[in-house]
């Protein structure tokens, strides 16, 4: 009965966002106050309903109710508690939900949250938000549905694939959605734009908020899945440039440049056709993303051509929603007056330039993916884009853009001193030249690592030149300069604290460069070097988990003879799906890790094991943290408070529709 | 989260997992067999989605890492051992496409979109700078206008 209800409230959200898509355009055309106000209402409703919908299932995983096909498929009775919330969006149907309810939050947030924008534009946003949902909605319900019943129920379900029994999957999935469905407001506030015709500063002031937080959950989402595969995977990788990698990750570089696109357009006015063009874009690579993941059209075009259904439904979805907002585009773009004047040096063209080197990463990006998929339905002959061909393109778009990060923060609006700013950063240059001699005498290795690590140090501490500069003028005092750094915009730091978390990510990934890898047979009481560390085997032994039976390797790890840490590193074999996976010992010294995998033993009782040693592999991950705590910074400036505040409806908003925009600086 | 499932698929494919390079298939030579690490890197395994043979779990992953360690202690250059293999699985088992007739596009995609995008800017800027510049001057006529509305006070 709860599932039922479940399916008829999914329904129900179908009906209520076809209401929410038509009315409140009706509104913007009529200048009806009253159809207006629907949009809000609808956007609420909508999203109670898709949470209930989203609720029957997850009780349906809780209660195991096996006579539901996808419990049955994905689920166990006796499968961790964790597993059974979280196992609701490991596998297709259920993630789609997930996807549906992200996209019905972002639409409920703005229509409680963003009270002070003014109503029009809020309708129409709210509106294609709602058609967003109406065509991912109907997608599930035709070819999707999770709710569908077995007529004999099974007495035991099939259990989730045990490489997703991890805690990763817990926290994995709910981040990357937020942000990448998250982008989907963005495109809802442009295309919403494009609808009411006026797209100035304003717009990009009401817009910025979202941007970040769809980034910062997009951020954390990537660094998350990077560390499962991590410590999951087994050979120590975190990246892969795989097709499925580079589904998030090019709306992420997207969103990175519209983040910075969207600054020049709220303070100066300016490159107004490009930010709403990205605004577009970022939520585009999202639908590709969907695309390619769900389709099949990744493990062969022919598994596509075989079972085309779900694939040509988001194929179609893709169509609608890039065609038609590119469409608006073409027609309302060319009106756009240009904005604010600037000189080639300054901050503007230094944001020119940073979105230059992203976009031109992300179709890098873009191309690598698509370029198989291509070749082989034109020509049908099979090649393979890998990490080399990843390695050879992007990495050397990616320099300039390290060396260029400082810069920008330290060129003015308008027009900037380009060697003054060099002159401010001498001392980060300095810093990171030091930073790569000291490390090349302690690590020795390869040059390339010590050059990217003094890259690094150069770019962490170029982020706080700017700040520390405005902080520590002529002779002030200590007291003088913490009232200063209390007082000092909240965005300032953010950006600082992100610019940083790029370096600390590079420092990461140079890092690797400095790792050791021992593979060996490993007997019990034998002991293995890797770096500074000595590792013992002391026994194996078999162990019983909740729904899977273990083979535990006890290691023990020293560092000039005394104990700094054990590791328990296994084999697991899981029952119910009879599949046996590995389960990496970790332990973490000073942001390096000891990284164990074991495999199966041999006839003389001795295991083959993969020890490393990683030395600050953990930045790369820290790295994206301080990317993400930057971005809550910026978040919550006030100048970028969404709630409260100046609850006053800004000029001429909703009556006039032809009033003059707003330009200028907005802070 | 996808992709540990499609690596999943590839363990079940395979069966009988085992670890990816064993102790038994290093070689002696210290040398040779950062060759050999370094060609398996490069080198696709054909039952898994996008992973080198020198990650993967796949018996046939290991049957290949095997061969090209044979050919390297039997002398071949890095480029015989990938011409071996290519000629026997074909290009798709290079995780670097070579350049040739089929990928010219794709290895000159970004560098052309690169230049192309820095041309448009430059130039569009310069256009703006120039009418901007233009329009900074008044005509005659909104000359007097604003000398008039000036001395008025």
């Amino acid at each position: 009965m709860i599932v039922e209800l479940g399916h008829y409230a999914l329904v129900l959200a179908f009906a209520l966002s076809l209401l929410q898509s038509l009315l409140p355009l009706w509104g913007v055309i009529r200048s009806d106050e009253t159809l207006l106000a629907v949009a809000p209402v609808t956007a609420v409703g909508q999203f109670l309903l898709v949470a209930g919908s989203y609720a029957a299932l997850t009780w349906a995983y809780l209660a195991s109710d096996f006579s539901v096909v996808n419990v049955f498929e994905n689920s166990h009775s006796e499968k961790p508690l964790v597993y059974k919330i979280s196992g609701v969006w490991g596998n297709h149907e259920g993630s789609m939900l997930l996807w549906i309810l992200t996209l019905a939050l972002f639409g409920a947030l703005v229509a409680v949250f963003a009270r002070n924008m003014p109503r029009d534009l809020r309708a129409a946003v709210l509106a294609v938000q709602a058609w967003v949902s109406a065509a991912f909605v109907l997608f599930v319900l035709l070819t999707s549905n999770p709710f569908a019943r077995l007529i004999q129920a099974p007495i035991e379900g099939r259990d989730l694939n045990p490489i997703l029994q991890d805690p990763g999957l817990a926290i994995h999935p709910p981040l990357l959605y937020v942000g990448y469905v998250g982008f989907s407001i963005t495109f809802s506030f442009a295309a919403g734009a494009l609808i009411i015709g006026r797209i100035d500063a304003m717009w990009a002031r009401f817009v910025r908020p979202w941007i970040l937080l769809a980034w910062i959950f997009l951020t954390l989402g990537i660094a998350m899945g990077s560390y499962w595969a991590y410590y999951t995977l087994g050979w120590g990788g975190f990246w892969f440039w795989d097709p499925v990698e580079n589904a998030s990750l090019m709306p992420w570089l997207a969103g990175t440049a519209l983040l910075h696109t969207i600054i020049v357009m709220e303070k100066r006015d300016a490159l107004k056709v490009w930010t709403i063009f990205l605004s577009i874009l970022a939520f585009s690579l999202s639908l590709l993303g969907t695309f390619l993941v769900r389709s099949g059209v990744l493990t062969s075009v022919h598994a596509f051509a075989s079972d085309p259904q779900r694939g040509i439904f988001i194929l179609a979805i893709l169509v609608f929603f890039i065609g038609g907002s590119l469409f608006l585009f073409a027609l309302q773009a060319p009106k756009l007056k240009p904005g604010g004047l600037f000189a080639p040096i300054s901050r503007e063209s230094a944001l020119v330039v940073n979105n230059l080197l992203l976009t031109t990463c992300c179709a890098t990006v873009l191309v690598g993916t698509l370029y198989p998929l291509a070749l082989e339905s034109i020509t049908g002959a099979k090649i393979s884009v890998g990490p080399p061909f990843f390695n050879l393109t992007f990495v050397p778009l990616f320099i300039p853009i390290i060396v260029a990060m400082p810069f920008g923060q330290l060129l003015a609006w308008k027009r900037g001193d380009f060697l003054g700013a060099a002159q401010r950063l001498t001392v980060a240059v300095a810093a990171g030249a030091i930073a790569a001699l000291v490390f090349f005498a302690m690590q020795g290795g390869p040059v390339l690592a010590a050059i990217m690590a003094g890259a690094a140090i150069y770019l962490i501490t170029g982020s706080f030149v700017d700040i520390v500069g405005r902080l520590v003028r002529r002779s002030s005092g200590l007291h003088n300069v913490l009232v200063r750094a209390l007082g000092m915009p909240r965005s300032a730091w953010g950006a600082a604290i992100a610019h940083a978390g790029v370096g600390v990510t590079i420092f990461g990934l140079a890092a690797t460069g400095w790792g050791v890898e021992r593979i060996a047979s490993f007997k019990v009481g034998q002991t293995l070097q890797a770096g500074p560390y000595t590792i013992t085997l002391d026994k194996i032994s078999p162990r019983q988990g909740p729904n899977y039976r273990e083979m535990v390797a006890y290691m023990t790890v020293r560092k000039g003879g005394a104990i700094v840490s054990k590791l328990e590193p296994s084999r697991r074999f899981f029952t119910a799906q009879r599949m046996t996976t590995s389960q990496a010992g970790l332990a973490t010294f000073s942001f390096g890790h000891v990284h164990v995998v074991i495999s199966q033993q041999d006839k003389n009782g001795a295991v083959s094991t993969r020890i490393y040693w990683k030395p600050y592999v953990s930045l790369i991950w820290l790295g994206a943290v301080f990317m993400a705590v930057g971005g809550g910074l910026s978040l919550s400036d006030r100048r970028m408070r969404i709630v409260g505040g100046r609850r006053r409806r800004l000029a001429g908003a909703d009556t006039e529709p032809s009033a003059t925009p707003v330009t200028g600086s907005a802070s | 989260m996808r992709r540990l499932l499609l690596v999943a698929i590839c363990l079940i494919i395979s069966m009988q997992p085992v670890l990816s390079v064993q102790p038994d298939e290093l070689l002696a030579d210290q040398a040779l067999e950062s060759r050999a690490r370094s060609i398996s890197a490069g080198l696709r395994c054909l039952v898994c989605q996008n992973q080198s043979i020198d990650d993967s779990d796949a018996p046939l992953a290991r049957d290949l890492r095997i061969i090209v360690r044979e050919r390297l202690k039997a002398g071949d250059s890095d480029k015989e051992v990938l011409d071996f293999v290519v000629a026997r699985y074909g290009k798709f088992i290079l995780l670097k496409p070579p350049f040739d007739a089929q990928t010219i596009m794709l290895w000159l995609l970004p560098v052309t979109i690169l230049l192309v995008a820095a041309v448009v800017i430059i130039f569009r800027t310069r256009r703006r700078r120039v009418r901007a510049d233009g329009d900074n001057y008044l005509s005659d006529d909104e000359q007097a206008q604003l000398s008039k509305i000036l001395t008025k006070k």
